[in-house]
Formats: structure tokens, sequence, C-alpha cells
């Protein structure tokens, strides 16, 4: 509960940002340049001048955005791969499951890191890469879920009916599969949101948007660290904690609500 | 167990092959030609480009280059680096020495931690101190590592005297052993407690369910009803079996952990493998980019195997399955 209310929060202040921001982001303001807190600026400024409160409130755009689109292809194709290799089963299942461990095991941040700056380092790049290298968990859910589902007695009835594989995924597997997803979702948002964070901190990801991860990489670069100014440094990072915090507390709730194992106190098994 | 051990032997080979025929790929998607970053003069002619081009078989059938590669990874032949013009595994396997100094000390803190406090907090659950814990560690996930980072540099600036930056103090002669080792430490101080800090989280909490939810089973009411202490059934019985998951996530989380120590060192100037992507990034010094990835996810498959190992040591079932 504190998760969703945490980020109805986040949401409000993403889509108000335009009407609740103090200043204008990148109106820079060179009498003001790395001012503490005060009544005019109530988070300081940065070395250009720029109020770091509209920073933060415009920055949760393109977080959140990047959140969501990555997760959205990570869920899109960790859906579709769990599906079918649980569905087909024989060799696909194994060489897709040899795939999944694949990219379990490779670090994904390093990966991310590496591809992002081979390809080039423009936003729709770091969504799709994100979103590359999230869909293993999602992929192993499904797949179980798959596995059970297969062998109910109503999928069998259906194809004795005549139900073409297309049907019996869309009608009968995927209705019931979804619901376990859901919890997965909310994690792989909190992921991703951290994932981008840590690349535009490392300047491989997009350094022109403005997002949490921006506002710390130029914190840190510009050596305001070291000299002191901490509220250059403090409100983006408690912002990415609280979104993550926000994500994750409703993963673990949905994932309460929806897995059945859990309801009987069996151990949480994080897919 | 031989048979075991020799399939899970075949899948990391198999996994390694991968990655290499990865980086293989990755790095020839990149845009313009690697004779003109190696020696980045625009004076050169193009006969030289040719002359170099067929000297590092650039011009030979892409599968026949693949299979170089793949040999010469084995050999040991990991190209040279643009920047430091020295074969890159003469640059990489300091910084490797230096990687593992600070991620091997870390991760040990960060499992036995993680795992006594999940312990602590399943035990005790819905107590005070199970809620303290739990929120912590929730916290302590949620942190981004190299913001955690930030805030001890900040810190320590303010405070002084400890280090924040390096590996070892730099202009000091550091003519003893014990000296050396007194700075390095000193050094090792924030980078370490960062990494351990951000890692020990999910660690808390994956232990933690897995405790209650190993309570809940029957032998445990029957040994209570018998008689046992709890002491002697939590160490003998329930931990044991509780570690099982646990192991399997902190076998899945070494990815993890390495990314964290690639922040890590990046913001504390640690020089290992971390801050060599980094700085090889910008430099644009692709073969030690490609090395250090191949490396890191090397280092990765291993410690999986040896992670499935230790499963097999502590569940006896996997061994017959």
């Amino acid at each position: 509960m504190v998760g969703v209310g945490i980020l109805v929060l986040l949401f409000a202040i993403a889509i108000l940002a335009p009407f609740i921001s103090p200043y204008n982001p990148t109106q820079i303001d060179p009498n003001a340049i790395l001012q503490p807190p005060s009544a005019k600026h109530l988070l300081g400024t940065n070395e250009v001048g720029e109020d770091i409160l509209s920073l933060v409130i415009w920055g949760s755009r393109i977080s959140l955005l990047v959140g969501f689109l990555a997760t959205a292809v990570a869920i899109l194709l960790g859906t579709l791969i769990g599906v079918v290799a649980g569905y087909s089963g024989g060799i696909v299942d194994e060489a897709l499951m040899r795939a999944t461990d694949f990219f379990l095991v490779v670090p994904a941040v390093v990966l991310a890191i590496v591809v992002a700056a081979l390809l080039g380092n423009s936003l729709p790049n770091v969504i799709i890469i994100i979103g590359l290298l999230s869909w293993p968990p999602t992929a192993r859910v499904v797949r179980s879920a798959t596995l059970v589902y297969k062998q109910m007695p109503f999928v069998e009835a259906s194809k004795g009916a005549g139900g073409s594989t297309a049907h019996i995924i869309r009608k009968h597997i995927l209705p019931n599969v979804m619901p376990l997803v859901y919890a997965n979702t909310a994690l792989t948002i909190a992921n991703a949101i951290f994932t981008q964070s840590a690349l535009v901190f490392l300047g491989v990801g997009d350094v022109n948007d403005i997002s949490w991860g921006q506002t710390l990489h130029f914190a840190y670069s510009s050596g305001s660290i070291t000299a002191g100014y901490y509220w250059y440094a403090i409100p983006p990072g408690i912002m990415i904690v609280v979104a993550v915090l926000g994500f994750a507390l409703t993963g673990y709730a949905l994932d309460e609500i929806f897995n059945p194992r859990l309801r009987g106190g069996a151990i949480l098994v994080s897919a | 167990m031989g048979r075991y051990v020799a399939k899970r032997i075949a899948t990391s080979i198999l996994t390694f092959f991968g990655t290499i025929i990865l980086t293989f790929i990755l790095f020839r998607l990149l845009p313009g030609n690697p004779i003109q970053l190696l020696f980045r003069n625009p004076q050169l002619t193009q006969k030289q480009i040719q002359l170099l081009n067929s000297q590092f078989g650039l011009n030979k059938p892409l599968w026949l280059q693949f299979v170089l590669f793949v040999r010469n990874v084995f050999v040991g032949n990991w190209g040279i680096s643009f920047f430091y013009r020295a074969p890159v595994t003469q640059v990489l396997f300091p910084a490797l020495l230096n990687s593992v100094i600070l991620i091997l000390p870390a991760t040990v803190l960060a499992i036995l931690i993680g795992v006594g406090l999940g312990v602590l907090s399943g035990w005790k659950r819905n107590s005070a101190s199970d809620v303290a814990i739990l929120t912590s560690s929730l916290i302590l996930y949620a942190i981004p590592t190299f913001w955690l980072g930030i805030l001890f540099i900040m810190v320590a600036v303010k405070v002084g005297g400890i280090p924040v930056s390096g590996m070892v103090a730099i202009g000091v002669s550091l003519s003893t052993p014990t000296t050396f080792l007194v700075s390095l430490l000193r050094h090792l101080f924030l980078p370490m407690i960062t990494l351990t800090l951000v890692t020990l989280g999910q660690f808390t909490i994956i232990m933690r369910s897995s405790l209650i939810g190993e309570l809940t089973e029957d032998y445990v009411v029957a040994a209570y009803a018998k008689g046992m202490s709890s002491d002697r059934l939590l160490r003998k019985h329930v931990v044991p079996n509780a570690l099982l998951p646990t192991v399997s996530i902190i076998a899945i989380s070494i990815g993890t952990i390495v990314a964290g120590a690639v922040l890590t060192e990046t913001v504390f100037s640690w020089p290992g493998v971390g801050s060599l992507i980094y700085d090889s990034i910008f430099r644009r010094d692709y073969p030690v980019l490609q090395g250090a990835f191949l490396i890191v996810a090397f280092f990765v498959i291993v410690s999986n195997f040896v992670a499935d190992l230790v499963y097999a040591y502590l569940d006896p079932r996997v061994k017959y399955s």
C-alpha cells in the first residue's frame, strides 16, 4: 500500500511538472551559481545556476518514461519467449532456456554499458537496450506458469474440441499467466529506473535529457561533491531511492496477492 | 557427482562460447575502421591503410576472422590497446587483481552479514528488530550504488582523513610492506563498505523469506515438540535447509555484484576492471573494452560454476537428479 501511494505521488509530480516546478529547469542564472538551499531556490542551484528542485521535478518524467517503456519491451519479449518455450517443450524449450540463462549470467549493466557505448546513446537506444537485457526473469516466470497450465484439463478439452495452438494460448494460457507477470513488471520497472540512471551517470546514456541520473552525473563531474555542495547530489538520489522503493514494494505486494504459493506461507522464490 | 560436474562444465563452456560470439559481433558493429582508430593519423595514405589491413587480417572473410579471433582468445593474444599501445592482457591483469581485492572481501562480507541478518529477522518475525532490519534492507536494496558512494565521499571530505580515491597514496614513499598495506587498507575502506552495503540488502530479504518458509515445515513442529532447543533446531536443521534457495539467488546475483563493482570503482577511482571499462569507453579504446568484457563474463561464469558446486554440496538431492 505504501508502494502504491509513493507511485501515485511520483506520477503526479511527473505529469504536473510544468505547473509545480518553480523555475524552468534549463533556465540558467549566472548570478546564482552553486547556492545552498534558500527561500528563493528551495534545493539550491547547480554550477550553471539552474534550480535543483526544478531539475528534480522535471527529471521524474524521463526516468519514469524510460522505466516504463524499457519494461514494456522486456515484458513483451519475456512473455513471448516464456510462452513459446513452455508450450512447445522439447528442443525449442531447451534452446530458449539456454539463451535465457546466458542473459542471466552475463552482467546486464556491464553489457548495457558496452552496447550503449558502441551503438550510440540516444534515448530510444537506451530504452531498447535496457528492455533487451531485462526479459529473462519474466520469461522464466511465464514459462513455469505455462508449464503448469498446459497440463490443465480444460486445455486438453480445448485441444480435443479442435482448438488451434494460437487459440489455446490466447484464450486459456495467457489470461492465467498474466497475473503472475504483474509482480514481475513492478520489479522490472524498478530495475530499469536504476539501470537507466546508472548508464546516464556513467555518461553512456543520454546526457542531454533531464533525468535524475543526469543531475547526478553533473554533480559528480563538476567536482561539487568533494567541494561539499551536498544539495546538488542528495535530492536526485533520494528521488531514485523513492521511485525504486515504490515499485519494489508494489511488486512484492502484487506478488503476495497473485502468487498462489505464497498465500500458504511457502517460500518466496523470485523467478 | 561426476556426471553433475561434467554437465555443469559443459554448460559453462557453452556459455563462454556464447559470450565470445556476442563479443565478436558487438565489436564488429562499430562504425569506423579499426586501423584509423588505432593510429589516429589523418595522413595515413590509402596504401598504408591497405597494408595495415592485411597485416591485422582485416581483409580476410568474416568467418575466418572469427576463427582467428577464437584462437587468439585462447592463446592469450587479446589485441593491442589503442590508448596504451601495449598488449591488452598487460593492461587488464593488474586491473583484474585490483578488482578482486575489492570484490572478494565485499562479497564475502555481504553474504555473511546478509545471511546472518536474514536469519535473525526471519526468526523474530514481526518483532521490532525484524521490522528495523527489513526496512533498512529494502532501503539498501533501493539505493543506487553510485549515489551511496557519492554520499560517503561527501561525508569523508567533511570528516577528513579518509581517502576517497585511488588505491594507495600517491607521491608518498611506501617502502615497507606495512606502510603499503596500511595505505591500501585505508583506501579500500570506503569502496568496500559501499559495495558490501548495496549487496547485502537483497541477501537479507531472500534469507528472511526462505527461513520463514522453512519454519512452516512439519519437521520443525515435530522437533520442537520432541524437546529440541530452538537454538539447535535453527543451527542444525532449519538454517541449512533455508540456505538452499539463498545460494542459488546469490549465484544469480554475482552479475549484479560485478555491475555494482563497476560503479563503485568509477566513483572512487579505484583502478580495477570497472574503472578500466569506464575509461576505455571515453578513450574509444575498443580492444581493452572487449578484453575487459570477456574477462568479466568469464569471471561471472566461473563464479556461477563454483556456486553450483557449493549448491550440490549443500543439497545432496541435486547430485542424483
